[in-house]
């Protein structure tokens, strides 16, 4: 093998079994039984929970959320890591509270991504992949997110935001910036 | 955005453009739910299945796999619980038919889910719906809702003894669990990594039960087949590709959207030129993705002035497939070479890991790219991303690794002056249609 090998990102928490195990209020244990409930087998719901517990500790899954999982489950930690690291939705690091998702497949890409781009991250002062100091926005490039027909879009958590012009970026961040428009996590 | 049908009669579409469409209400109004009762009120589940035999339906996720014939590798004797799965992972770059049909139509899902599970046997069933897709997860949980309350679903449907469940599931961004084996995988909740085919999902899937995964617009079509009948429905379309298929346009024409033509739509540059609008500014048709990101790309010239037929054997022999429908269109103003590069990054990030030869070969083929982006492509480079990519294609444990491969191999093949301008930093020559010094 070369010297130029893709290293292995080292996990960004230690892989130590967490000593906390988080805590919900009854509205979120009804909102995870209700998931349980549709399977046969307990795994089976570990990513709608996995979105749950990112959602209800501050957008990633911190220690105690996962040992929360594993206990839920029955699985263990290293299970929860297993699984944890293959989705590009669940978050094992912090994101900021608005996270920007900008769609940067072919059909977005030729249709005006470079310039949303440009203008959320130099409005922002951050480039993509990275993080406000403050800690309210993050910006990635994604991929596809299945809205071709209305390019160029970016997500904000859950939310679509489609058929942008220079105009709606702005307005968008100003929103965000001012509290008048949804982060879109539920 | 344009959503309807050109050259037939809306089919899957003709309540997408209603108010409240989404509705219990205005899908019963409009002819909802009346499949199902002729089904329960007098098919066997082998009528089901001949009917959709008949109908020619082929998959609509991307794979076109007879739809009929997956249905009867089910063993009815099996003992074990037979699951319908429905694929609502759209992740292919180009497609967003699915994401329309769930959002505007979600009932003509379920029904068409129901007519399948009874025909299989099925009693739970789960719609694995992608991550970024929540509001329409969001929709669909209240259709489900709404369709337990009107005795749709759940116990004693429709007042006979046909008892089955359907239950929302979502993933959490990964292309690869479009892939039907993958996404059992992640549905029992492990990483999404494919399966070895035989055996294959109808004899052991979910949970090693028999099971039946069909993409979204495979399920929605049931319906108005059982309504129609099989044969009718095939008729639609031509003798291999029965019935309507629905498009995703997107890209440099005037009007995109998403297109029902009947299968054989006669033909793919009027379809551009006229019914798309034609192109955005006026400009020059360059090249077309007709079936999402994974198929050959084709070159103006093998569009207009050749009669293109738009369905399975049409598009082969145009040089490219039907795929998932994700059309693509790109004006003159589009670098072939840069848009094989945004496509092969799309491949690199979405490849599981689970094989060598796709996990290293896209690494490898993003790496390269970038070189010749630098300005530091060499002369022998196109042949070089050919070689890596003869070593990916039919060697990789899964399909991604083939449609990884196929973009790249195709516009070299079809577009050899974008790259030659690339690689040899304006220099060189095209040779035996390679790009050369």
């Amino acid at each position: 093998m070369s010297q130029q090998f893709t290293p292995n990102n080292p996990l960004p928490q230690e892989a130590k079994v967490p000593q906390e195990i988080a805590v919900f209020s009854p509205e979120v244990e009804a909102e995870i039984d209700g998931h349980l409930a549709k399977y046969p087998v307990r795994r089976s719901a570990i990513l709608p929970l996995m979105f749950i517990v990112q959602r209800e500790r501050g957008g990633y899954l911190d220690p105690p959320g996962v040992a929360y999982l594993a206990d839920r489950l029955g699985v263990r930690i290293t299970d929860i890591w297993e699984v944890a690291t293959f989705y590009s939705m669940i978050n094992t690091e912090p994101v900021g509270k608005y996270h920007l998702q900008i769609c940067k497949t072919l059909s977005c890409k030729i249709m005006g991504e470079p310039r949303v781009t440009e203008r959320v991250c130099s409005r922002l002062g951050i480039r993509p992949g990275e993080t406000t100091p403050d800690g309210q926005f993050s910006v990635s490039l994604v991929e596809c997110l299945g809205s071709c027909g209305t390019a160029p879009m970016m997500q904000v958590g859950f939310d679509y935001y489609e058929n942008l012009t220079d105009e709606k970026v702005d307005e968008i961040l100003d929103k965000c910036q001012s509290g008048e428009l949804s982060n879109g996590v539920r | 955005m344009f959503i309807g049908a050109i050259g037939c009669e809306p089919l899957q579409l003709r309540r997408v453009l209603l108010e409240n469409s989404a509705s219990l209400d205005v899908y019963r109004a409009n002819g909802g739910y009346e499949a199902l009762r002729q089904v329960l009120n007098g098919m066997s589940p082998d009528d089901v299945i001949g009917e959709v035999k008949k109908s020619a339906l082929r998959g609509r996720g991307g794979a076109g796999f007879p739809t009929g014939m997956k249905w009867g590798f089910v063993p009815k004797d099996s003992p074990k619980p037979k699951y319908v799965v429905c694929n609502a992972d759209e992740s292919e770059p180009g497609t967003f038919k699915d994401r329309y049909l769930m959002e505007r139509d979600p009932h003509m899902l379920i029904e068409g889910m129901l007519i399948a599970a009874y025909a299989l046997g099925a009693r739970v069933n789960y719609i694995y719906t992608r991550g970024e897709y929540r509001y329409l997860i969001e929709i669909m949980d209240r259709a489900l809702e709404e369709a337990r309350a009107g005795g749709f679903l759940g116990e004693k449907i429709l007042g006979t003894d046909f008892n089955c469940e359907i239950y929302t599931h979502t993933g959490a961004g990964a292309y690869i669990c479009g892939e039907e084996t993958a996404l059992l995988n992640s549905l029992e909740g492990l990483r999404g990594h494919p399966r070895m085919k035989p055996p294959f999902p109808a004899v052991a899937g979910l949970y090693g039960c028999p099971t039946v995964v069909n993409n979204v617009e495979t399920l929605t079509a049931v319906p108005d087949i059982i309504r129609m009948g099989g044969e009718a429905w095939q008729k639609l379309g031509t003798e291999k590709s029965g019935g309507t298929k629905l498009w995703s346009v997107s890209g440099h024409v005037n009007r995109p959207g998403v297109y029902e033509l009947p299968m054989g739509y006669d033909d793919m540059e009027k379809f551009i030129h006229e019914d798309c609008r034609g192109m955005l500014g006026g400009r020059k048709l360059k090249a077309v993705i007709p079936g999402g990101s994974s198929v050959y790309i084709m070159p103006a010239k093998d569009i207009e002035g050749k009669d293109v037929r738009m369905d399975y054997e049409g598009l082969v022999a145009a040089g490219s497939m039907v795929g998932s429908g994700g059309f693509i269109v790109m004006d003159e103003t589009v670098d072939v070479f840069e848009s094989t590069k945004n496509l092969t990054e799309f491949y690199k990030h979405e490849s599981c890991g689970w094989c060598t030869p796709c996990r290293e070969g896209t690494d490898w083929l993003v790496k390269v790219f970038k070189r010749i982006e630098k300005g530091e492509g060499r002369p022998d480079d196109a042949q070089l991303l050919l070689d890596i990519v003869d070593n990916i294609e039919g060697k990789s444990f899964c399909p991604l690794g083939d449609a990884a491969s196929w973009p790249i191999q195709s516009a070299i093949k079809k577009f050899p002056e974008d790259f030659r301008r690339k690689v040899t930093n304006g220099g060189g020559h095209v040779k035996d249609g390679l790009p050369t010094a």
